[in-house]
């Protein structure tokens, strides 16, 4: 354990803890932030109301939509020169949504990824190879700080490149790869296609880092046969600050909140009441260290449950499932959270005008295919098959620069995308994961 | 006058092709001529058809994606090279033809061919100009 202080701390010990920091990210965010202000008068909230963690029901929650209409930094607690660094969802204006971190905020962060890795068995002995994207994406930092802070050799290679990846984790040594885990399968796919003379088994590799996307029991299976090696869950988002929120441990069944900066609650999504342990709802997430970016009751929109199971590894953490389904519409392809709003947006943004549409997600090989019917109307039309070409190219550019996904456009004739009630079927997700 | 093209939306998929034709067939339109420029997705069906404006009516009421195009219909000697001097004559006048197709029946010895030009009122001027005769009623044709 990273820190067993508070990986293995004593459940009642734990809430007392979880008590004193609400009451201080409360009032922090209460006499720092105009907007959490306003919202918890409006609630007929205030910190010195807060007596208990019973009285986490009366405080208002915090959603997506929020975030977006303070774009950029409306949500920051702290003066902009005590924010060190900012990391930003994909999005357009207006759709993307910004997270700052206070030197101790990083410091926090490295923390919670170091305790991750020390949970897959990795000491300063290995070498992480980190193969998530670097940049406003949390991933790759993320990883990086917490390699580091481990005291593991990192190597900050990035996304993609598959040959290059294959020819550091032989040269340097790596031991733990973090990507996600249908770029996992992309390499054993391409291993198996180009290089068949690669063998992992000959690497000192021995483990997968993997998150940032949904993925089943059943691809953990295919990856550890295909490659030998154990493919572990890190769960995080970056509204509450990244991977890190909670992770596998050794056992590979569930994933330890680190309850000390993270208080979690589940809802029932319809009506907001908080639900006993151990059933399944909507997960509701409260930084309890965090000063830039305080994240009170925000509401993931993920599908779980919490539960504490005496786990072998020794944390006395809560744990949830494996997130199973969302109770919105967001997709996550590729590791890059969409909404359906963005893809309207870029069409509008793309002809000044919204037409029918439709996305189809599938997975072929191993990764995220997806595809954007667009129905051609009267004023999307031309009677010149170069202008309706570059009508799907522009529109394809655009996903690529507003999203980062790459798409597959189709144009299609009006009136074939199915209605229901007048409103088109947007989402049809064929991916089996 | 110039003559209306319908220009209709497809896609490259069985059976699709047959539903517009089967709208201007009820309709009782008759095609004069036409002709298809395809992707690997969809496809743009060109047509000459004896009544334009009942046709787009037609096809707008049935939801197909289709719009009327200005096309000159221009008469070229049924003899070998004259195309040849027609796209000659184009090329000097700078005229860029986005796409052409021909009409199968030859018109008083002459053959009759559509063509779409980035600029049509350029174009029909400096045809004019260069002494082709450019077919206005296209009903008298195949109707």
């Amino acid at each position: 354990m990273f820190n067993k202080e508070y990986e293995a701390m004593p459940l009642d010990k734990m809430r007392e803890l979880q008590f004193e920091r609400l009451k201080w990210t409360l009032s922090h965010a209460y006499n720092n932030n105009p907007f959490y202000k306003k919202k918890f008068d409006e609630a007929g909230f205030s910190p010195d109301k807060f007596k208990s963690l019973a009285d986490m029901k009366h405080v208002p929650f915090l959603v997506k939509q929020d975030m977006r209409d303070n774009y950029p930094f409306g949500l920051f607690a702290v003066p902009l020169n005590r924010v060190v660094r900012v990391h930003s969802s994909s999005g357009t204006t207006g759709n993307a949504t910004v997270v700052g971190y206070t030197k101790n905020d990083v410091n926090v962060f490295a923390e919670v990824v170091a305790r991750c890795l020390a949970a897959y068995g990795a000491t300063e002995n290995d070498v992480i190879q980190v193969a998530y994207g670097y940049g406003l994406f949390t991933g790759g930092l993320g990883l990086h700080y917490g390699a580091e802070k481990l005291g593991a050799m990192t190597v900050p290679i990035s996304g993609g490149n598959t040959e290059r990846q294959l020819m550091l984790i032989k040269d340097f040594g790596t031991t733990m790869l973090a990507c996600t885990p249908s770029y996992m399968l992309n390499i054993a796919d391409y291993i198996e296609k180009k290089r068949p003379d690669y063998k992992i088994s000959a690497t000192r590799l021995k483990a997968g880092i993997l998150g940032a996307e949904p993925w089943s029991e059943n691809m953990r299976k295919e990856i550890e046969a295909r490659l030998g090696i154990e493919a572990f869950d890190i769960y995080g988002l970056s509204e509450v600050i990244g991977p890190g929120v909670s992770t596998e441990c050794s056992e590979k069944s569930g994933l330890h909140v680190f309850e000390d900066h993270f208080y979690v609650e589940i809802i029932d999504p319809d009506t907001g009441e908080i639900l006993p342990e151990g059933e399944k709802g909507e997960i509701v997430y409260t930084s309890l260290t965090k000063e830039a970016f305080p994240t009170i009751r925000y509401r993931s929109k993920d599908i779980t449950r919490l539960y504490h199971d005496n786990c072998k590894c020794g944390r006395t953490l809560v744990k949830m499932e494996k997130v199973t389904g969302r109770s919105d519409d967001m997709m996550i392809i590729r590791g890059v959270n969409v909404f359906p709003s963005q893809i309207e947006s870029v069409l509008m943004e793309v002809e000044g005008t919204e037409p029918h549409y439709q996305i189809i997600l599938d997975r072929k090989g191993a990764l995220d295919d997806i595809e954007v019917k667009v129905e051609v109307n009267e004023k999307l039309f031309s009677d010149e098959v170069k202008v309706l070409n570059d009508l799907a190219r522009r529109i394809s550019d655009r996903f690529r620069s507003a999203l980062g996904i790459s798409a597959k456009i189709s144009l299609v004739e009006p009136m074939t995308i199915p209605r229901s009630e007048g409103k088109a079927v947007r989402v049809v997700d064929k991916r089996k994961i | 006058m110039n003559v209306t093209q319908l220009s209709v939306f497809i896609e490259n998929k069985p059976g699709h092709l047959q539903n517009v034709l089967k709208i201007l067939a009820e309709k009782n339109i008759n095609i004069v001529t036409l002709t298809i420029a395809e992707t690997s997705d969809f496809g743009v069906l060109r047509m000459i058809v004896n009544n334009p404006d009942e046709g787009i009516r037609a096809l707008r009421e049935s939801h197909v994606a289709c719009s009327a195009t200005d096309v000159l219909a221009i008469e070229i000697d049924d003899t070998p090279g004259s195309l040849f001097k027609a796209i000659d004559t184009f090329a000097r006048r700078e005229l860029n033809i986005e796409y052409m197709y021909a009409f199968t029946e030859k018109r008083e010895g002459k053959a009759v061919m559509i063509f779409r030009f980035e600029n049509p009122e350029t174009a029909k001027k400096a045809l004019k100009e260069e002494g082709y005769s450019i077919v206005s009623k296209i009903d008298i044709i195949g109707a």
